[in-house]
């Protein structure tokens, strides 16, 4: 694809964003959205049943094929999955995905059981199908994950699914851009995931939609691939169409040697491509931000929505620090929690810790959490739930001893997919009950029917898993 | 795709902020694999009672209330982007939904089912509120060809923004794979320009 930095549009210094989008621009609808080429869709048995059923209607084929990676992970159990799926709704959405596989002669399929099978936005990147300058799509919101690639990376609604599978194509209005800088170097015990939660809590769950967010600074480049991942995974949480990073060498030797990834001399010549895609001097945003990684301390949510953030060591506001058309929602949300306004929630007694997701369920957050909890017993009260990402996150975890570490702490490992992230399956919450839990949204009922989710780190859930209680894992 | 051209009803209020996608409709209800049933489950867990029971205090079960226009809080259909809850939204009968504020995924579901997402000022929307408080049986207007709301208890109209492609296709009925599926060489031509 060396040609594509042939064909921005705009003279003069442009953004990373700019230059991917202009190089995937296939028509301009008058006074109306672009059309988009799509790279590569990443597609799951939940948002893509009814897609299939509208190219059945219409008696249409899938255009492409080889640029649709399937697998199961929303509805899927974390046991016993050798064993055929229990509740037999899930069973037929399953079902109803592989058959839409075959049917359509989906080359890149993997079912419940397959090695390369697992959270959809783990597996992209693992298998190399996630490269840089790509506009990647998947109906699912976490489909920023990708962007830490450099590639425009957003979700889709299931008619946009039938869009890409019917003419790997979509219509989208072109968004604004923002660059959020974090300079400076993030403490100890702080984390990428505190990083964004901190960001939310600042921006609110609304405060960057309708901009597409380059990250950039001293604290971003520090970052491993898995650490800007789950920064670009929660950037749909402040309403951003997607977030990205430039790629570095950091991104190019994670790519390298991947199933998918280019080899040999188109490796070069991919290379040579991938080395410029960066925001250039002088470029233009439609907003900028700035931070200062060392004010970041670890993050925990208080509320029912991912922008109710704090410090572990801070109160909950106070209803006279809540702006008034705001004030119903947040009493609203406290009484869902049952926390009280300006109260600090350090040393509270929890139930359920889960590790695990598309924001945390990588090898780097098992080995986070394992580091801690090693030499330590679990809380007799907690009930832990730790899920990997995929098979080859599980194997890692074999391969590298953390499972005999997590198993002489006490703790149980679980089979891959989205699990309690958003409990369509039997991984759910008690109602009542309090979980931290890495994953990305505290929503009401996210985790299960009255359950009460407290979002952190792995490093945040491990430290309460022992201790029972919210714990500051730096003390 | 129903064209969509004019409507004037009266509305069901929900005065919350950040009304996100889960809560339209919960993660558990995402089972099936086809688009029908899901306005029986919208908002199921503000709606029901853990037996099934509809829960009295809130507003799609007080008979006060009806209407086609659905008006909400700022930033309404946050968070997952499920196609879903505009299923939902337009499987219980609502086809406009008035907030100040939409999240973007939502926003385009909703279009692509033939629901209208109208952006009103903060105070028109906190006027309408108010005026369905004192009066339940209120009215909007809602004028696409004119892109004008109007709160007919006081009278007050407000113009709202729509991609003009979005407007022909709704005023038309009309959906984006039409439109796609009519491109198919230029989009051949881009794959040979790129290989």
């Amino acid at each position: 694809m060396s040609s594509n930095n042939q064909t921005s549009s705009s003279a003069g210094p442009a953004t990373l964003f700019d230059k991917i989008w202009d190089a995937h621009v296939v028509s301009s609808v008058e006074n109306g959205p672009t059309q988009l080429y799509i790279d590569r869709h990443f597609c799951h048995e939940v948002t893509s049943p009814q897609a299939f059923n509208g190219l059945r209607a219409r008696g249409l084929k899938v255009f492409r094929p080889d640029k649709t990676t399937m697998t199961a992970d929303h509805n899927t159990p974390t046991i016993d999955q050798d064993q055929p799926v229990k509740d037999p709704i899930s069973r037929n959405q399953l079902d109803t995905f592989a058959r839409n596989a075959s049917e359509f002669n989906m080359p890149l399929f993997y079912p419940l059981g397959h090695e390369k099978n697992g959270v959809v936005h783990i597996i992209g990147p693992e298998n190399g199908f996630t490269q840089p300058g790509m506009t990647i799509v998947c109906g699912d919101s976490h489909t920023s994950t990708h962007g830490a690639f450099g590639a425009i990376a957003f979700g889709i609604g299931t008619s946009e699914v039938e869009m890409v599978l019917a003419t790997q194509c979509i219509l989208q209005t072109r968004p604004k851009t923002m660059r959020i800088t974090f300079n400076g170097k993030l403490g100890k015990g702080v984390t990428a995931k505190d990083l964004a939660l901190y960001m939310i809590s600042k921006l609110t769950t609304g405060g960057a939609t309708g901009y597409f967010v380059e990250y950039a600074g001293e604290a971003i480049r520090n970052m491993s691939m898995e650490e800007r991942m789950t920064v670009c995974n929660l950037s749909i949480e402040m309403g951003a169409r997607g977030g990205m990073i430039a790629p570095d060498e950091t991104t190019f030797a994670y790519v390298n040697g991947r199933e998918f990834a280019p080899k040999g001399e188109e490796w070069e010549q991919k290379l040579a491509y991938w080395k410029i895609l960066k925001t250039d001097e002088g470029a233009k945003f439609d907003k900028e931000l700035v931070f200062d990684a060392a004010d970041i301390q670890p993050m925990i949510t208080y509320g029912t929505n991912p922008g109710m953030g704090m410090g572990i060591t801070e109160s909950i506001p106070t209803l006279d620090q809540i702006d008034e058309a705001g004030r119903i929602s947040f009493e609203k949300s406290l009484n869902y929690m049952g926390f009280q306004a300006g109260e600090k929630l350090e040393g509270k007694q929890i139930d359920f810790v889960f590790l695990g997701s598309c924001t945390n369920g990588r090898i780097e957050d098992f080995r986070i959490f394992a580091n801690y909890v090693k030499g330590k017993k679990k809380a007799d009260n907690v009930t832990a739930w730790l899920v990997p990402g995929s098979w080859k996150v599980e194997q890692q975890i074999r391969e590298e001893g953390l499972l005999d570490i997590l198993t002489e702490a006490g703790f149980k490992m679980r089979q891959p997919g989205c699990s309690a992230c958003l409990a369509m399956n039997d991984d759910k919450v008690p109602a009542g009950k309090y979980a931290v839990s890495t994953s990305n949204r505290n929503f009401e009922g996210r985790q299960g029917p009255g359950a009460r989710t407290i979002l952190a780190s792995p490093l945040v859930a491990a430290a309460a898993a022992i201790t029972g209680r919210i714990t500051d894992p730096r003390a | 795709m129903e064209k969509f051209l004019t409507l004037t009803s009266t509305i069901v209020p929900l005065p919350i902020e950040n009304v996100d996608t889960d809560q339209i409709i919960p993660a558990r209800f995402l089972k099936a694999t086809d688009k029908n049933g899901f306005g029986d489950n919208l908002f199921a867990d503000w709606r029901y009672n853990k037996d099934g029971s509809p829960k009295a205090d809130f507003v799609l079960n007080n008979s006060l209330y009806s209407g086609s226009i659905l008006v909400a809080g700022k930033n309404f259909g946050s968070g997952s982007s499920r196609e879903h809850a505009a299923w939902a939204i337009a499987g219980y009968g609502f086809k406009v939904v008035v907030s100040s504020f939409f999240a973007d995924i939502f926003q385009n579901n909703a279009l692509n089912n033939g629901v209208l997402p109208v952006v009103v000022s903060a105070e028109f929307l906190s006027e309408v509120f108010s005026a369905v408080n004192a009066d339940s049986k209120v009215t909007l207007t809602v004028d696409l060809l004119n892109q004008t709301v109007t709160n007919n208890a006081s009278g007050k109209s407000e113009n709202f923004e729509i991609n003009a492609y979005k407007k022909e296709c709704l005023l038309n009925g009309l959906d984006d794979i039409d439109y796609l599926l009519s491109k198919r060489d230029m989009i051949e031509a881009y794959e040979q320009k790129i290989k």
